[in-house]
């Protein structure tokens, strides 16, 4: 295995994707297509992010990368390899993170990471080691001999993230990582996965919270019904989609449309919520003094730097989280 | 496109499990889950040995003896052989049933196990085999019981604890691969309504010849009465081409159910 870390091997493919397809068929016999010919390269070392809306085709494209779902069309490697005939070889060195913990409840903490590590044909002795290891590593280690469904949501999704590292893997794919957690917890996990990138584990993360991908992700793409809708880092997005600030206006319910036309000319944009007005501009207070100006009365207003958000509502007409 | 690493060694393109490895991973997993619950397994052994005492020598008390190929067999000697061959079926019928469903349904365990190295091949031969061996398990205690109360006559009952074996895997493969069928808890009604009159009718309390025309043919047809004589003729010694046809009955039997769990699960878990 070679060394992650070793500068040389940056810039190599870890997963790549053309023109990848993912059709299922329901009982009723209609063929639903969830991935609709997308292209991919993730490289080592970097954090790559899939960010989209629930039913996207992100859960299902993370399949199809874990080598546990047959690609439908196109081309996929991973770590250069064909995962319909090598995926026994392209699973031993990933680590998967699935999106509901999937965590073996009939053994306890320990036992969970011991077993699994087993599943990867590594000697007993080795993965012993390995699981008091990381155990440490996710401050689990007090906790080694209880059972699974005493721990708390945040303590088995450390669990289920110490038990993908188990084999020491190259790529980490984690799908929402962080979904159902409170802050605290959702902060000690982005800290460990920062430790692991760090390590030059390459990440692969679907997520449909802004800022956790802006905080995670070197590298992501917006995905909107099966398809890649934009590519590129969070800032760069940012950039590209949408202005440097946005103001949020608030009016009373039902005055939104008409407000709307009145300062149409305010900004670069604007976007009409159920709750709000957006309008995209370099400079938001001065959107909000002309809005004044022309004797509107905003019940609530608000200035901020664009978000990935707004990129994504650029992009689809849509937010991300109904 | 960047340069993609072509993989060169045959050892990383193929799967850090030995043959069968996984397989024994499977078993492994089950045996640690039962070490905590071994009490289990006692339910398991004694329910066979109340039947033996309360049909086989209560109610034997009453009959004098059923002949069998010829040979006169004490009652006692009659139901035991076939309590052997009920305790490898419902051994292997609680694991490769209900706990297959609830790891398949509602733990995902199997989800868990396909983004590692394992296989759907080694799923379904593992849980089959641990099916078997709880099946087994019962039995070979039960047979020790047998032999203490004298009911064993011949060493062909050495061959009596391979065949529990067999049942154990025939039933276990087949069970499992119906199980994959099943949506909800409702749906193993269906398993007792067939699980009870098997135990029942299957030669295992009064001889098949108790049963006349198409309704014998039926019977005979059945996978525990096959597996019922295969014991008797083992435990008794009065061998007849009979227990040929059982062996060959409960090896196709077990194959088919291997073959069909394996697609199943390829076409549940691998969408």
């Amino acid at each position: 295995m070679p060394d992650p870390t070793s500068p040389d091997q940056t810039g190599e493919a870890m997963i790549s994707a053309r023109e990848l397809r993912k059709s299922f068929t329901s009982r009723e016999g209609v063929t639903v297509e969830a991935v609709k010919g997308i292209d991919i390269d993730v490289r080592r070392g970097e954090a790559f992010g899939f960010l989209g809306p629930n039913g996207a085709g992100k859960s299902s494209t993370m399949r199809m990368i874990a080598a546990v779902s047959p690609v439908s069309g196109g081309e996929l490697r991973i770590l250069g390899m064909d995962p319909s005939e090598h995926g026994p070889a392209i699973r031993s060195r990933l680590g998967v993170c699935p999106q509901e913990d999937t965590l073996d409840n009939e053994l306890n903490v320990f036992d969970n990471l011991y077993i699994y590590g087993r599943y990867f044909g590594i000697p007993k002795r080795e993965v012993r080691e390995r699981a008091e290891e990381l155990l440490d590593f996710v401050q689990l280690t007090e906790k080694a001999r209880s059972k699974v469904e005493d721990l708390s949501g945040g303590m088995k999704r450390r669990l289920t993230i110490a038990r993908s590292l188990i084999n020491r893997p190259e790529i980490l794919l984690l799908d929402e990582p962080t979904t159902g957690l409170d802050p605290q917890a959702r902060h000690v996990l982005w800290d460990r996965l920062f430790r692991l990138k760090q390590q030059g584990v390459t990440l692969v993360i679907t997520t449909h919270y802004m800022d956790e991908a802006e905080q995670l992700c070197d590298r992501l793409v917006v995905m909107d019904r099966g398809v890649i809708a934009a590519e590129g880092s969070p800032l760069d997005l940012i950039r590209q989609h949408s202005t440097r600030e946005v103001a949020e206006l608030r009016f009373p319910v039902g005055d939104h449309d008409p407000t709307a036309e009145k300062i149409a000319d305010l900004g670069e944009r604007v976007e009409v919520l159920p709750d709000r007005i957006l309008v995209y501009s370099e400079d938001g207070e001065h959107v909000l003094e002309q809005v004044h100006e022309r004797g509107l009365r905003p019940v609530a207003t608000l200035v901020r730097r664009s978000t990935l958000e707004d990129v994504f509502l650029r992009l689809t007409g849509r937010t991300l989280v109904d | 496109m960047t340069d993609v690493r072509t993989p060169t060694s045959a050892a990383a393109t193929s799967s850090p499990l030995r043959p069968l490895e996984g397989t024994r991973l499977l078993v492994l997993r089950n045996y640690v889950t039962y070490k905590s619950a071994w009490k289990l397994f006692l339910t398991g052994f004694l329910e066979p040995v109340f039947y033996l005492f309360s049909i086989g020598i209560g109610v034997g008390k009453l009959i004098h003896a059923f002949d069998l190929n010829g040979h006169a067999i004490p009652y006692a000697e009659f139901v035991a052989p076939g309590m052997l061959a009920a305790s490898a079926f419902n051994g292997a019928l609680m694991d490769s049933t209900f706990n297959v469903f609830f790891k398949l349904r509602y733990e995902h365990l199997y989800d868990q196990m396909l983004v590692t190295p394992l296989t759907t091949s080694d799923i379904a031969r593992g849980e089959i085999i641990w099916g078997q061996l709880r099946g087994a398990s019962y039995s070979l205690a039960f047979l020790v019981v047998m032999w203490a109360m004298g009911l064993v006559h011949s060493w062909w009952a050495l061959l009596a604890f391979p065949a529990t074996l067999l049942i154990g895997f025939a039933f276990s493969a087949v069970c499992m691969g119906l199980t994959t069928w099943m949506t909800s808890w409702q749906d193993f009604d269906k398993i007792t309504l067939v699980q009870l009159p098997l135990f029942l009718f299957s030669g295992t309390f009064f001889p098949v010849t108790a049963f006349h025309g198409v309704l014998r043919w039926v019977v005979e047809a059945t996978p525990l009465y096959r597996g019922v004589v295969l014991c008797r003729e083992l435990t008794t010694g009065v061998i007849s081409w009979e227990s040929g046809v059982s062996v060959v009955y409960l090896v196709l039997m077990g194959a088919i159910g291997l073959l069909v769990v394996r697609r199943r699960l390829d076409s549940l878990l691998l969408t």
